[in-house]
């Protein structure tokens, strides 16, 4: 198994300013806009941009909340584990909100395909997006891009990208790693 | 652990410790799934679950159902009195003809102690026991222990005494292998002719006090007099019954700290709690039956996970 830096905690901080920043250039203040970090992985960059859009650009109406998708994936009893679910929190309405989805890694959509079913338990949002900090663009198995991306990948299906936070797993570090 | 050590729910007694931390996780989650706008998950859309029940049931039934439906399952209903067992046809014949309709799990209620764990061996299909006579009703236990949990932060210490008809109860043998698997510590109390003669052998202590009981324990489990299972007068009446074994709220207040009151239902109002306690906040009876959905459902998605 060998493994190489996709991004750095420098880079991934320059990637988190400009992602935010697009943020802001579509929803300016924020008031009808809620931030929704996907179990278990996308609450960390979920959280990060949160902190940048509160603490640096100073938007004050930041509502993030965190989603898990277990009961909604379409692969129950098709692999060997029982699929775990993590907790989901989202105290606000999303009827007629901006939703944006936030997730660390697109690869085959199938997570977002689940998100799209899960979220509508929660109401009607007037729009969807998504954002994610890594595409890898040639293993869609579903229709399914991002709005705002921050690093593309070409990587193959025998290839792992990791996606490190500081919070988590002690250093803010994206890995491709080679199975 | 993320996996059941077990691939049918048959009894508490079959189960670890590890096993009911993660149904009370799993259900954690399904809690606050019941509680959105919209309550439904898709998970097992794929699986078929039928509920037999040879024996009437209005709560248990209804809250598997539920469970069952908002997990997306296909449900198919049977009961006893509406079939063809009253034509002579026997269990496992009931059982397999259901199953050629492509069934992959059962719920199943039964006046026959063991009848889950007899059927475990004879058909292919996940098995959940919604009560066997007076043996086991498992998911009954979780779902009192995880209100405990709730209302008290964990089981593990706790002192929980079960009053009332211990010999007749599914209920109050499926709770006492719950309670001392996690721990606590359990008293039954009740007039003597309804307590099993060899019961301190499963680690629980007799008090035919109630009084002392209730300023012993945390948690009063009160169970139901079972007037159906009675062959024979157990105590004179059931005046005298609710003179020296029911709950009231005047006795509650006499006790120098407030107990947490659960029930497994249907109540008599009146005889085994009174009214004002059964509608009073130490009363926890409906928190009970809400738990019991998310219960339920968390053991059918484990179970279901397991199905291949």
């Amino acid at each position: 198994m060998s493994q190489k830096v996709l991004l750095s905690s420098k880079e991934i901080n320059i990637i988190l300013h400009r992602l935010a920043c697009q943020l802001i250039e579509n929803h300016l203040d924020f008031k009808n806009t809620v931030l929704i970090g996907i179990q278990p992985r996308g609450i960390y960059l979920a959280e990060r941009l949160s902190k940048i859009l509160i603490e640096e650009y100073k938007i004050e109406n930041v509502q993030l909340g965190h989603l898990d998708i277990t009961f909604y994936r379409d692969d129950f009893r098709r692999g060997e584990k029982t699929l775990e679910a993590n907790k989901t929190n989202i105290d606000f309405i999303v009827e007629d909100k901006k939703v944006v989805f936030i997730d660390d890694v697109l690869y085959t959509g199938r997570s977002i395909r689940a998100a799209l079913t899960a979220i509508q338990s929660f109401g009607r949002p007037l729009e969807i997006e998504l954002l994610t900090l890594i595409d890898r663009r040639f293993s869609r198995h579903l229709p399914i891009q991002p709005d705002y991306r921050g690093r593309q990948v070409d990587a193959i299906n025998e290839e792992k990208v990791k996606v490190m936070w500081v919070e988590n797993d002690g250093e803010d570090t994206v890995y491709l790693i080679n199975k | 652990m993320s996996q059941l050590s077990v691939d049918h729910l048959l009894g508490i007694k079959y189960l670890k410790p590890e096993d009911v931390s993660l149904i009370f996780e799993t259900a954690d989650h399904f809690k606050e799934v019941i509680n959105r706008p919209i309550k439904r998950v898709p998970s097992l859309r794929d699986i078929t679950i039928a509920n037999l029940f040879f024996e009437n049931s209005t709560r248990t039934k209804l809250s598997f159902e539920l469970a069952e439906k908002r997990l997306s399952a296909d449900v198919v209903n049977f009961s006893a009195s509406q079939s063809s067992v009253n034509k002579g046809e026997t269990l496992i014949d009931t059982v397999n003809n259901i199953l050629s309709m492509k069934v992959d799990m059962v719920v199943m209620r039964h006046p026959n102690p063991g009848a889950g764990v007899f059927l475990s061996k004879h058909i292919n299909a996940s098995i959940i026991n919604a009560g066997d006579g007076a043996h086991e009703h498992p998911t009954q236990a979780l779902l009192d222990s995880y209100s405990i949990r709730e209302r008290l932060g964990e089981v593990e210490g706790k002192n929980v005494v079960i009053v009332g008809d211990i010999l007749h109860s599914r209920v109050a043998l499926s709770n006492i292998f719950a309670l001392k698997l996690q721990g606590a510590n359990v008293k039954v109390c009740g007039p003597k002719t309804l307590i099993p003669k060899y019961i301190t052998s499963l680690g629980v202590t007799v008090e035919t006090d109630l009084r002392k009981a209730l300023e012993w324990c945390d948690v009063a489990n009160m169970l139901r007099v079972q007037n159906e299972r009675m062959d024979i007068s157990y105590f004179p009446s059931t005046r005298e019954y609710t003179q020296q074994f029911g709950v009231n709220k005047a006795l509650l207040d006499s006790l120098d700290k407030e107990i947490v009151i659960m029930h497994p239902g249907p109540i008599n109002r009146g005889v085994e709690i009174t009214s004002d306690v059964a509608d009073s906040k130490q009363a926890i009876i409906l928190n009970q039956v809400e738990n019991g959905v998310a219960i339920r459902m968390a053991v059918i998605y484990l179970l279901a996970s397991k199905i291949k």
